[in-house]
């Protein structure tokens, strides 16, 4: 039982990072524009969370800064897609580039002198640790939920806001109406620019945060593309979730579960049956079967598991 | 006053030149800023990646040798670029490419040693095409995503392609990779560093820009792409040809890389998984779906990497400037996309 | 209504004039509405009236002039500033999100929606509006599960809830069977009881007639008469409309039908989502030298048959049988090598691929033939030989072939349609709306190539809204309601009245204004 606790205390610390920025993609695409600059935003925030941290010693700080940056590459996106109507998947691959090219760069440039300016391999003074709660902490198994650092407490309450933002409130039913139908949104006032600019921005900022939850809790240290594709199962747990926020959780608990038990196993030292490797591409080849089933299932009703309508395609007034 | 965005009514054939061009110089700009932020001169930088990349006969042939997968990838994912489908899975059917030949390499033993490398190459085309005929099959009959099928097939190929090369298919000595290919095995060079991939990659230059833009095939997948209602109104299977044109989109990613396998690494290790198949989406995208632009733009490409690489040796700078450069260059493209078919307009006055 | 409120127009345009790029929407054009009054904007398509009042519902600005509701200067730059003042608009095309709910849809980008909508105060005042105007509807209904002509009066709510008085309505019984108009007039007239008034933009004369106390005419971007709808006939009004007589009538030779060319035998094509299917039992003949004229208000299995026969779309049970042959769900390509020619409903997203070249649209059906292709190789020089051909002589304007087919006109795009589609014919012609947007003139050759090829021995099958056309053009006409054909009679042993109450499913009466 141990184990298990042990690999659900792994789990929840890997999938808040993941939560954290699936939850700003799925705003994002929910008003239509698909945004794959998640990888190099994750990066970013990662190392922009790092080199503050290490500069300043000031965790909140670093998570602030973190989010500013991954808002500011999503913005570029931003620009791109919506003002400048170009090409989403080009876009979003551009600003991955872009993003894991500049954050590996920099971590080379802004380390102390004394490492060579280098942030490989630097530790941090300090990082955010597990808070444990008297009792509930205690309880077998779910006791891990309780014993988890700030920044998972902090998610406790914002996915189920996030939940209720997005189909109980007047900007949840603007952003939904956004991605489906960007005509009649216009003509019921909406502003389709402004909102697809404000959440695909707030989605970056997300992603910043989740990046830096790498490398301030989860493996405090930096290193070059420590984000190893999780920016990629990001958008994979943004369809597994059916663009809901309430649902993001379930994917990041079985996919992260999936990828600590790769670990976890490995570090007990049992002999694996079935390759480590397997168990690190499971969660993508789970998400392509899941995709395909859902969308076969689904041939003939939109119903609320499919993905927004306009979602990839650009808009303007005067399109006739 | 305000300046608004309109609609051309001509397709402006000025501006597909001039658009990249100035795209191209902005980025210049740009990449500058982020040099001289981290305390290097650009110019300077600028000089030693041309040097690096082009200085002498051997960075010269460096740079052609790394600008042949580009062009493969690049090559094929424009197939399926021409139907806007979107096989984001380029790298996961280079991958297959390489574990394909490796394949048969280490294991079709009963093959005389000439008929190695010819086989592996097919081997590896098939099974990129297989790689992307699966999620080409899920489009075609049921409408699944392929942007996003295509992009988890590849961290599948990925991984299998690491079990490979570090426990099953390992070699008995060392840390990882599988045995060395037969010497004789090995792709043929053509002058210095560069090998007959060369040829191989221009063929299908020549070929694909025949089968595109010369073959009633070509014409019909010219007309998926703009319009498959229309299309399909006019008699063509538009799920027939999809399938096909992924097949043949995998099957030069995957020839992509049993090329590179046979002729860089000489066997299946780390690092096979270079990033090809992502840039070559990029490059399918700036060449426009051209096989004669796509040779300049791999070229560009493959400049910018092999630069990189000398701008570590000579200024101490990290090679992944060359991936910041590589993403710079692509923004103002990007931005500058819209012009093709839009201009702006200034509106002076305000009606009441 | 009293006297003194008669005398101040509640929206006034005036001298507004709007450029679009290459053409004059609007060219200096003044309107008055008053309360408690329906004022039809007749004129055909491309007069300027849709402009015109996207202008007044802030979807465009003006280049010049000025709009006063109420009396009152207004400046207006948004949907929302026009719905400040109390005017709406229900488009041709519904501006609904289809997978929400009718009262997510009416309450969507209110300004002064609290931050958590009360749900249950807004389901009480729709069902209240419903009830006092007769819009039968369900707050909590799904969009894409209702009729059009409930999602119509979700539009007309959605007005109403907001606190619109002046409703402008663009060709709103364009989608209605004529029973859903006549509950339509209801509603307009209890509105107008209470203070309202509404603007109808429309391009049929009897929905002026029907709807409208006055009635405005623009042709070309420019108001041509405004007058009182008792004191017009529809002859004066399609003259003030087209700027001469309509042509009545067309040539044609004697009707002389060969043998069965065409034969649908009991198909029937369920539908995947619904009840109802898309074709229920239909049967039909069509002979060669003969043009069958398939009549019915759109959305009643028109297309569903079209595409039937074509090989777009499944056939459930029946055959097809073309010279005798069965096609019953062939491909379309099968078809096409039976010699059937295609002109599809929605010429730009069916008919040519925009981004392709004139030349090559027009090369379309016959670049798999000999007289295009070598082989697998498409030979440029025949396609450009054959597209020239084409382009003289069907007058298609264009600057040379390798344009762009999007970038010229409704009627420029018909015609290159047109002339890919009689140049291969093979025996059998389908035409679906084959007018619709078009003008006067490019609709006369539509018809007349219809006639010219019936004459030459083919058989033509022709969908169309608009009765006129059909008594004008075909030998025998077809009436579909919800997927069945009502019945099919001689053309000239048939009246309006006869379709008309056909096209309605054989019930009702048509009621006047």
């Amino acid at each position: 039982m141990d184990f298990i606790t042990k690999l659900l205390a792994a789990t929840i610390a890997m999938g808040t990072s993941l939560t954290y920025a699936t939850l700003g993609e799925i705003y994002t695409e929910k008003t239509g524009i698909l945004n794959l600059g998640m990888e190099g935003t994750m990066l970013m925030g990662a190392l922009a969370g790092f080199a503050t941290a290490m500069a300043t010693a000031n965790l909140y700080l670093a998570l602030i800064v973190a989010m500013l940056i991954g808002g500011l590459l999503s913005t570029i996106h931003a620009f791109l897609c919506v003002t400048m109507r170009a090409n989403q998947v080009v876009s979003g691959l551009a600003i991955t580039m872009f993003g894991t090219g500049l954050a590996n760069f920099l971590g080379q440039r802004l380390g102390p002198a004394s490492n060579n300016y280098n942030l490989v391999g630097m530790n941090l003074p300090s990082k955010f640790d597990n808070i444990a709660i008297p009792f509930l902490k205690d309880i077998p198994i779910l006791g891990a939920f309780f014993d988890v650092s700030v920044l998972t407490y902090a998610l406790y309450f914002i996915i189920p806001f996030s939940w209720y933002y997005m189909y109980k409130t007047k900007y949840g039913l603007a952003i939904r109406a956004v991605g489906e139908s960007p005509k009649t949104a216009t003509a019921m006032g909406l502003s389709v620019p402004r909102l697809r600019y404000l959440y695909t921005i707030i989605g970056g900022m997300f992603a910043g945060l989740g990046g830096a939850c790498l490398s301030l809790s989860f493996t405090p240290s930096w290193n070059d593309g420590m984000t190893g594709g999780k920016g990629w199962i990001v958008i994979a747990l943004v369809i597994f979730a059916t663009w809901n926020p309430g649902k993001a959780v379930i994917g990041t608990l079985v996919f992260g579960g999936i990828t600590s038990l790769q670990f976890s196993l490995q570090a007990a030292g049992v002999k694996m049956v079935i390759p480590t490797q397997f168990l690190a591409f499971a969660p993508y080849l789970i998400t392509f079967f899941t995709l395909s089933a859902m969308t076969i299932l689904n041939q003939n009703r939109k119903g609320s598991y499919a993905a927004p309508s306009a979602l990839g395609t650009s808009f303007a007034i005067d399109d006739k | 006053m305000r300046i608004v965005v309109e609609k051309r009514d001509n397709k402006s054939k000025s501006a597909a030149v001039l658009i990249p061009l100035a795209s191209f110089a902005i980025s210049l700009i740009l990449g500058a800023f982020v040099l001289l932020a981290s305390r290097s001169n650009p110019l300077q930088a600028y000089s030693a990646m041309l040097d690096g990349a082009f200085g002498n006969a051997r960075r010269f042939q460096y740079t052609i040798v790394e600008s042949i997968p580009l062009l493969m990838c690049g090559l094929g994912v424009g197939v399926a670029f021409r139907l806007k489908f979107w096989n984001i899975g380029a790298e996961g059917q280079y991958v297959w490419g390489a574990i394909g030949i490796t394949w048969v390499m280490q294991f079709w033993k009963f093959l005389p040693v000439p008929m190695l490398l010819p086989i592996g190459l097919v081997v590896g085309m098939t099974l990129g095409a297989v790689w992307a005929g699966v999620p080409g099959f899920l489009k075609a009959q049921w409408s699944v995503d392929e942007t996003l099928t295509t992009l988890m097939l590849n961290y599948v190929a990925i991984g299998l392609a690491e079990y490979l090369y570090i426990s099953a298919w390992k070699a008995p000595l060392g840390n990882m990779g599988t045995p060395e290919f037969p010497r004789e095995a090995w792709l043929p060079p053509v002058w210095g560093k560069i090998h007959s991939g060369l040829y191989i990659a221009l063929a299908f230059v020549v070929l694909l820009w025949f089968l595109l833009y010369k073959t009633r095939w070509g014409f019909e997948l010219n007309m998926i792409g703009k319009n498959p209602r229309a299309a399909r109104y006019q008699g063509v299977s538009i799920k027939r040809n999809i399938v096909l044109a992924m097949l043949l989109s995998g099957a030069i990613c995957g020839l992509a890389g049993s090329m590179n396998t046979a002729a860089i690494a000489h066997r299946l290790t780390k690092g096979v998984d270079g990033g090809y198949g992502f840039t070559g989406i990029i490059i399918a995208w700036m060449a426009g779906l051209n096989p004669f632009a796509s040779i300049l733009v791999a070229i560009v490409m493959a400049a910018l990497t092999t630069g990189a690489d000398a701008l570590q040796i000579a200024m101490k700078l990290p090679e992944s400037m060359g991936e910041v450069l590589q993403g710079l260059v692509l923004i103002p493209l990007l931005a500058g996309s819209i012009f093709v078919e839009h201009k702006l307009k200034v509106i002076k006055k305000e009606a009441v | 209504m009293n006297q003194q409120t008669q005398q101040i127009p509640v929206v006034r345009m005036e001298h507004i004039t709007k450029h679009f790029p290459g053409v004059l929407a609007n060219d200096n054009v003044s309107l008055e509405l008053y309360p408690g009054q329906v004022l039809a904007l007749l004129g055909e398509n491309g007069a300027g009236k849709s402009t015109l009042m996207n202008m007044l519902v802030g979807l465009y600005r003006p280049d010049s002039g000025s709009i006063y509701i109420r009396g009152e200067l207004a400046d207006i730059h948004s949907p929302q500033d026009s719905m400040a003042l109390g005017v709406g608009m229900i488009h041709q095309e519904f501006m609904l999100v289809g997978n929400m709910t009718v009262a997510e849809n009416i309450v969507l980008g209110m300004r002064d929606l609290p931050f958590v909508p009360k749900i249950d105060e807004i389901r009480a005042r729709i069902t209240e509006l419903s009830k006092r105007y007769g819009l039968q509807v369900d707050p909590d209904a799904v969009i894409h599960d209702l009729s059009v002509g409930e999602q119509q009066r979700v539009e007309i709510l959605k007005l109403v809830y907001r606190g619109a008085d002046i409703l402008i309505l663009d060709e709103p019984t364009a989608v209605l069977t004529p029973g859903e108009s006549r509950d339509l007039n209801k509603i307009i007239k209890k509105m107008l009881s209470e203070g309202k008034s509404a603007i109808f933009i429309t391009h049929k004369m009897d929905e002026v007639i029907e709807f409208s106390h006055k009635v405005q005419v623009l042709r070309k971007g420019k108001t041509v008469n405004t007058c009182d709808t008792a004191g017009v006939t529809p002859q004066d009004l399609a003259n003030m409309m087209v700027g001469r007589d309509i042509l009545f009538s067309l040539d044609r030779c004697a009707y002389n039908p060969g043998g069965v060319k065409l034969k649908v035998d009991h198909v029937t094509v369920d539908n995947p989502i619904g009840s109802r299917p898309f074709l229920d039992d239909v049967s039909l003949e069509i002979h060669r030298g003969e043009i069958i004229g398939i009549a019915g208000v759109a959305g009643n299995g028109q297309t569903q048959l079209t595409e039937a026969i074509t090989g777009l779309l499944h056939c459930t049970s029946g055959k097809i049988f073309i010279d005798g042959k069965d096609m019953t769900n062939s491909t379309p390509l099968q078809v096409i090598r039976a010699g059937v020619s295609h002109i599809p409903a929605d010429r730009g997203a069916n008919g040519v691929v925009g981004d392709m070249s004139v030349g090559d649209n027009l090369a379309m059906k016959k670049y798999r033939t000999s007289e295009i292709s070598r082989g697998a190789v498409i030979k440029r020089s025949f396609l450009r030989a054959f597209a020239d051909k084409l382009i003289e002589a069907f007058v298609i304007k264009t600057p040379d072939q390798d344009t762009c087919v999007k970038f010229l006109s409704g009627g420029n795009i018909q015609k290159t349609i047109l002339a890919r589609e009689i140049d291969s014919c093979g025996g059998v012609l389908i035409a679906v709306y084959p007018s619709r947007g078009l003008d006067v003139g490019a609709t006369e050759a539509v018809r007349q190539n219809l006639i010219l090829q019936r004459d030459k021995g083919n058989a033509v099958l022709l969908v169309s809204e608009e009765l006129d056309e059909l008594q004008m053009v075909a030998d025998k006409i077809a009436v579909m309601f919800e997927g069945r054909i009502m019945g099919i009679r001689d053309v000239k042993e048939t009246n309006t009245e006869e379709l008309g109450m056909m096209m309605a499913g054989a019930t009702g009466v048509r009621r006047n204004a």
